[in-house]
């Protein structure tokens, strides 16, 4: 089943609110999936700054002087801010690779979550409510954020296997169905150049999305082309620095309800997702159309 | 009059409530309020109430209803009245996936429009839908009225029975051995008490077109054999 839930602000006054806008609205879907739960928050950019979230098995241990072994690794200005099992390290924009390859050796059990200069991502096994509160994502301020709560089909509950999936810096993607051809294109997607770390097949979807906008496409013409290329059931919901897109596939029988005001647009797999959301009775409300591409810039 | 509000109360309760009362009336009028998109609300009833919801549910509203009028004031998700029996469900707004899916009997109708496979498999249930429907409606529908004001999506009536399907607006396209078909009399005569009872006056039975099952996937044709 999956539930999936998205906000993307347009009133700037609401900002303070998004984390904690998106966790009521994923705690709402906890009875979609309870596997394991997971957000992603965009936030504000730092200058000449890009974030890496991590994720240990082991943060104890693995976070416990990590900023000094980075530093004598040559990432000089590496800062690192733990949370849980995760941690969102920040350094300068030209040292993104230098610090993946520096954290290859110096902490090999430590995963990269996703890159990005705004986007964070937090994701684990268990429920959303506890995954929220381990993270304290409702502290959290920012300009779009999407979340997913997993019923897990296609590969093992792990924490790799939660949503939202990260495939390109600040770039994300929850979805709600199971896709059929995910094996031969994660073979073409390895073949370009792009890094798949699990067999999941939604890690797929957002690595193939990722590989679209690299050859010039904007997050509108990466879903059309979504549209041919993917086969099997979706509704995915796709966030970029500054966009936020949805699309479901023809057949649309995984559920969706949008709503729109002046303030925000709001995605949920159902409509008891938004109920509590400012203004929602006078919202726009509808159900988005198949195979049809929705997308936000700010 | 019964008030059940979902934000204080569970809605077993309410469900509950609906149960208890007698099959034979009288008739009585119950309003649920705050129900915040909730599943399953005012499911099950066997009884000649009138149900009034303020605000929009979520899956399965009005599921299995046999006597009641239920009304929603709002939006409905997946599979409202589904396989209704008697009755008639009004939602006031839009309707989600398979709205009236299996209903044998009553009426449902839906003020907004209805997204994919609206009457899917219905089974004597009359449908009116002043807006447009989704792709994949009345699949394999067997018996009832499916009527439309606006536009139906791709694939209308596939694998159809013998359920008559009237469109006032396009059809995007039809679905396997659907065809359009001749309106008679007798067509214009229930068109035209289908949409009295939907409290519809302003609109002509004239204006629909009438599609209908073309009837060759009723038996096995044997230059096919070859595919099997």
């Amino acid at each position: 089943m999956c539930g999936i839930v998205g906000l993307f602000l347009k009133d700037k006054s609401l900002e303070p609110q998004l984390g904690a806008l998106l966790s009521d609205m994923l705690v709402t879907m906890t009875d979609r999936g309870p596997d394991s739960a997971g957000i992603a928050i965009y936030g504000a950019d730092q200058n000449n700054l890009v974030k890496l979230t991590i994720q240990s098995p082991d943060p104890e241990t693995d976070f416990a002087g990590l900023t000094e072994d980075l530093r004598k690794a040559g990432i000089t200005n590496a800062s690192i801010l733990p949370k849980s099992t995760h941690a969102v390290i920040t350094v300068s924009s030209d040292q993104l690779e230098a610090t993946r390859t520096a954290l290859e050796e110096l902490r090999p059990d430590v995963r990269v979550m996703g890159t990005g200069s705004v986007m964070e991502i937090y994701k684990e096994v268990g429920l959303p409510k506890d995954v929220l509160e381990r993270f304290k994502i409702s502290d959290m301020t920012g300009t779009h954020g999407i979340g997913h709560t997993r019923m897990a089909t296609e590969s093992a509950v792990t924490t790799l296997g939660a949503h939202p999936f990260s495939t390109g810096s600040d770039q994300c993607l929850v979805h709600n169905g199971s896709l059929s051809n995910h094996n031969n294109l994660r073979r073409e997607l390895t073949r370009e150049g792009i890094r798949l770390e699990t067999q999941n097949d939604s890690e797929v979807a957002a690595a193939y999305l990722t590989g679209e906008m690299a050859k010039g496409k904007n997050l509108g013409e990466a879903l059309t082309s979504a549209l041919d290329d993917l086969d099997g059931f979706f509704t995915f919901v796709v966030g970029t620095k500054s966009g936020f897109g949805v699309v479901r596939d023809p057949i649309a029988c995984k559920p969706a309800v949008m709503a729109e005001t002046d303030a925000y647009v709001a995605f949920g797999s159902e409509y008891r997702a938004l109920v509590n959301l400012p203004g929602i009775e006078d919202a726009k409300v509808w159900e988005p159309e198949p195979a049809t591409v929705y997308f936000w810039e700010h | 009059m019964p008030v059940f509000d979902l934000a204080t109360t569970e809605l077993r309760a309410l469900n509950q409530a609906l149960h208890a009362l007698d099959k034979s009336g009288p008739a009585e009028d119950f309003e649920v309020t705050n129900p915040r998109g909730s599943h399953a609300v005012a499911v099950g009833i066997d009884a000649p109430v009138n149900v009034t919801i303020d605000g929009s549910v979520g899956y399965y509203c009005a599921g299995m209803n046999e006597q009641a009028t239920i009304t929603v004031k709002g939006n409905a998700g997946p599979g409202v009245a589904e396989n209704m029996m008697s009755g008639k469900v009004v939602i006031k707004g839009d309707a989600s996936q398979y709205a009236g899916a299996t209903a044998h009997g009553g009426l449902l109708v839906i003020e907004g429009n209805a997204s994919s496979r609206c009457g899917i498999s219905m089974k004597g249930v009359d449908i009116v839908v002043k807006g447009n429907i989704g792709h994949m409606s009345a699949f394999m529908a067997q018996s009832g009225n499916l009527v439309v004001l606006g536009d139906a999506g791709d694939a209308l009536g596939d694998s159809l029975y013998e359920a008559r399907l009237f469109v006032r607006g396009t059809v995007k396209s039809l679905g396997a051995d659907c065809e359009k078909k001749e309106m008679r009399p007798e067509h214009i005569e229930l068109l035209t008490k289908l949409l009295a009872d939907a409290g519809i006056t302003d609109v002509k039975p004239e204006e629909f077109t009438r599609y209908g099952s073309a009837r060759t996937l009723y038996n096995f044709n044997v230059d096919n054999f070859d595919a099997y």
